[in-house]
């Protein structure tokens, strides 16, 4: 067990680590540098910084040297929580995005209860009720799920609450609540909001899920050992949930190493989509304004934080199944 | 009659004692075929896409007007039903509209007028294009006699905010989209069947190094890095280097799955003693791998490449729709899509959400070939 957790860390930390580097590249890859982007930011607005002070900021990021020592100077100070300046909101990187990760990381994560308690039940039906009418409608639904973009579900679902509900249902908050310090009655009014969101996010990851429990339900339930349970007389229920359902339900920790990242890549265009307060609408906008600090920042912390609980979900797996971690050693 | 159904019964008997026989003879895509006819979703998917393809050979033909040609005062106007019945008598035609501004809210507002009755001919003259890049013509499937004269229009599905036909403009996106898929599962394709066959085949470090880039690259959450990368496209490149660029961002997204779904083949088949054989007769190794190893996981790579176009697709469009991936001039689904961004469009305008249809109905149509595909293609199912 202990060589599995060291072997998953490292690459967990390898992964990390290629994160960084695609990130900063990208934060390099526009033409010009930070400062002269900043620079020509400042000049727009009237202000004018004189070369000392150019050249104290370049020294201060070490844009003048070599791409690995940049790199590493990014990423020191990134370590201590200063991911540099945001230019569009002339504040530090970090209490810009502070909030919004928050929100982002609470928004996969009911999206990821929602895909699990959709998926069980309906996955143990479809296998137990193999090739009825209920079998058939979940897979359509799960093949229709698995192909409108999650984007086009959410601007069909805006599209009906605005003609039929004649509300706007978009957004995490109440529009009185926005600005209000957090306390129960927000966090109240955040739980209201964020399920409908959530519930399109979790479509895809269902269908999925769905397709893999009941391929896997079936297998268990051919199994010998089904047959000598109800050979013994048990009853249906306990026939299925004793054992098939938890050998079928490994896959329910296994795929949140994929579900993680596919939640997070969707809730970034949902949330622009249905103006989410997440970092989503905020990403789009610090890329389309060359805020490249901020962008980068934002895809890096969003690949940690995905890399993170993949490495979690690895672990509870290995823990859960003790083949993986024969397996594996 | 009677004699040729006589001869329907004695061929369908001779087929029914030869079918045992012709199992044995088949040649494996022949087996393939055979049980992919019985599956009929499949099929019905096959129908479905090849008619997707039509349109992208044909995309100008089945246009009516010209998909970049804008005229402001005929901006969001609502589509025009086509009548197939003039009385009693068929005839095709749409009634005319009249557009007025209401003056209290300035919104435009588009009248019916159901006395006028513009003619709709087939093969109606055009807009000149080249049909399949080589003869120049301007024949078009559907179109008025007068295609721009202001009160005769023919806008089967509306007109966007600058008054373009939607309609034509499908048709030209649906071109580029799957173009763009096409060309993306391609280059997905060989990056993932040559860094999977190295894997798979070699083994050792190299097998080390490809799968972990591959777990790299699958825990990273896609979207928000080609966001990245997309967004640090120059803006002032052209059409055709955009495309490109998109279309290589996008096959970076496809290749992981494929590369695994090849290397796990390689796996199974290198111990297989038709491998060992053809080692031992001394074959090279480019003969063994295309001679005697392609030909049993063929089948596999196609259905699998079926089944990756739906995300290849869906990325495209998520990202045009952003304005993160083609821009205009360009047109595609996602660019198309981008006019639909907000509610109140939506909600004035519910026709600009049209070019989701084909979207989702491609991406089907896809998922259920390729399933259908795969089944065929398992020799044990």
């Amino acid at each position: 067990m202990l060589g599995f957790i060291i072997r998953r860390l490292l690459l967990s930390l390898l992964t990390i680590f290629a994160v960084s580097v695609i990130s900063f590249a990208i934060i390099q890859l526009p033409p010009g540098d930070y400062v002269s982007t900043y620079i020509a930011q400042l000049l727009t607005s009237g202000e004018v910084i004189d070369e000392t002070e150019a050249a104290n900021l370049r020294a201060q990021y070490g844009l003048d040297s070599p791409f690995p020592v940049q790199y590493y100077k990014w990423v020191s100070s990134a370590i201590q929580g200063d991911f540099g300046l945001s230019m569009e909101y002339q504040r530090p990187v970090g209490d810009v995005i502070g909030d919004r990760l928050a929100l982002t990381a609470a928004l996969a994560f009911v999206s990821i209860v929602f895909t699990w308690v959709l998926a069980i039940p309906i996955g143990v039906y479809s296998a137990v009720k193999q090739y009825s009418v209920g079998d058939y409608v979940f897979t359509f639904i799960g093949f229709l799920g698995l192909a409108i973009p999650n984007f086009l579900l959410a601007l069909v679902l805006l599209y009906f609450g605005f003609v039929y509900l004649d509300a706007n249902i978009g957004g995490l908050f109440s529009p009185g609540m926005v600005d209000q310090p957090y306390g129960p009655a927000k966090v109240w009014d955040l739980l209201t909001h964020l399920w409908l969101p959530s519930l399109i996010l979790a479509v895809a990851g269902t269908a999925q899920l769905i397709r893999v429990l009941r391929a896997n339900m079936l297998d268990e339930l051919r199994k010998p050992y089904v047959v000598t349970a109800r050979a013994k007389g048990l009853g249906e229920w306990r026939v299925v949930t004793k054992y098939p359902l938890r050998v079928a339900m490994n896959p329910l920790m296994s795929t949140v190493g994929y579900l993680l990242p596919l939640l997070v890549s969707g809730s970034i265009i949902v949330s622009i989509v249905m103006s989410l307060p997440t970092v989503g609408p905020m990403l789009l906008r610090s890329l389309l304004a060359q805020d490249m600090f901020l962008a980068g920042t934002i895809i890096m912390l969003i690949g940690v934080m995905t890399v993170i609980g993949t490495f979690i979900s690895d672990l509870l797996l290995a823990w859960i199944d003790p083949r993986i971690r024969v397996e594996n050693s | 009659m009677a004699e040729e159904s006589a001869a329907l019964g004695r061929a369908l008997d001779d087929a029914a004692d030869r079918s045992s026989e012709r199992v044995y003879s088949a040649t494996q895509w022949q087996l393939m075929w055979w049980r992919l006819r019985r599956h009929r979703l499949a099929m019905v998917a096959a129908v479905v896409l090849i008619g997707f393809y039509i349109v992208v050979l044909g995309a100008n033909f089945l246009a009516i007007s010209d998909p970049q040609f804008s005229e402001a005062f005929r901006g969001e106007m609502p589509p025009q039903r086509l009548h197939f019945f003039d009385g009693w008598s068929p005839g095709l035609y749409v009634n005319g509209v009249s557009g007025a501004r209401d003056l209290k809210t300035f919104k435009k507002i588009y009248v019916n007028d159901p006395e006028v009755k513009i003619p709709v001919r087939l093969f109606a003259r055009g807009y000149e294009y080249k049909f399949l890049g080589l003869i120049r013509t301007d024949r078009h499937l559907l179109g008025v006699s007068a295609p721009y004269k202001s009160e005769e229009t023919l806008f089967l599905i509306g007109t966007d905010v600058q008054g373009r036909d939607v309609w034509s403009r499908l048709m030209l996106a649906t071109r580029i989209s799957m173009l763009i898929g096409l060309v993306s599962v391609v280059i997905s394709l060989i990056l993932g069947v040559v860094l999977g066959g190295v894997s798979g085949y070699y083994g050792g470090w190299p097998d080390i190094i490809i799968q972990r880039v591959i777990e790299i690259l699958r825990s990273i959450p896609t979207i928000p890095l080609w966001m990245g990368i997309a967004a640090a496209v120059p803006r002032e490149w052209s059409i055709i280097k955009i495309y490109f660029a998109i279309t290589i961002i996008i096959s970076l997204i496809g290749w992981t799955t494929l590369a695994r779904e090849v290397r796990g083949r390689f796996l199974s088949l290198r111990d297989e003693d038709f491998v060992t054989a053809a080692e031992l007769s001394g074959a090279s190794k480019m003969r063994i791998i295309f001679r005697h190893m392609a030909p049993s996981f063929l089948s596999h790579i196609i259905a699998s490449t079926t089944l990756a176009l739906p995300a290849i697709i869906i990325s495209e469009t998520s990202l045009s729709f952003l304005g993160l991936g083609l821009r205009p001039p360009a047109i595609s689904w996602g660019v198309m899509l981008q006019a639909a961004q907000n509610v109140q469009t939506i909600a004035l305008t519910p026709w600009l959400m049209v070019p989701a249809v084909p979207v989702i109905g491609a991406v089907l149509a896809f998922n259920f070939l390729g399933d259908g595909l795969r089944d065929a293609a398992d020799p044990y199912g």
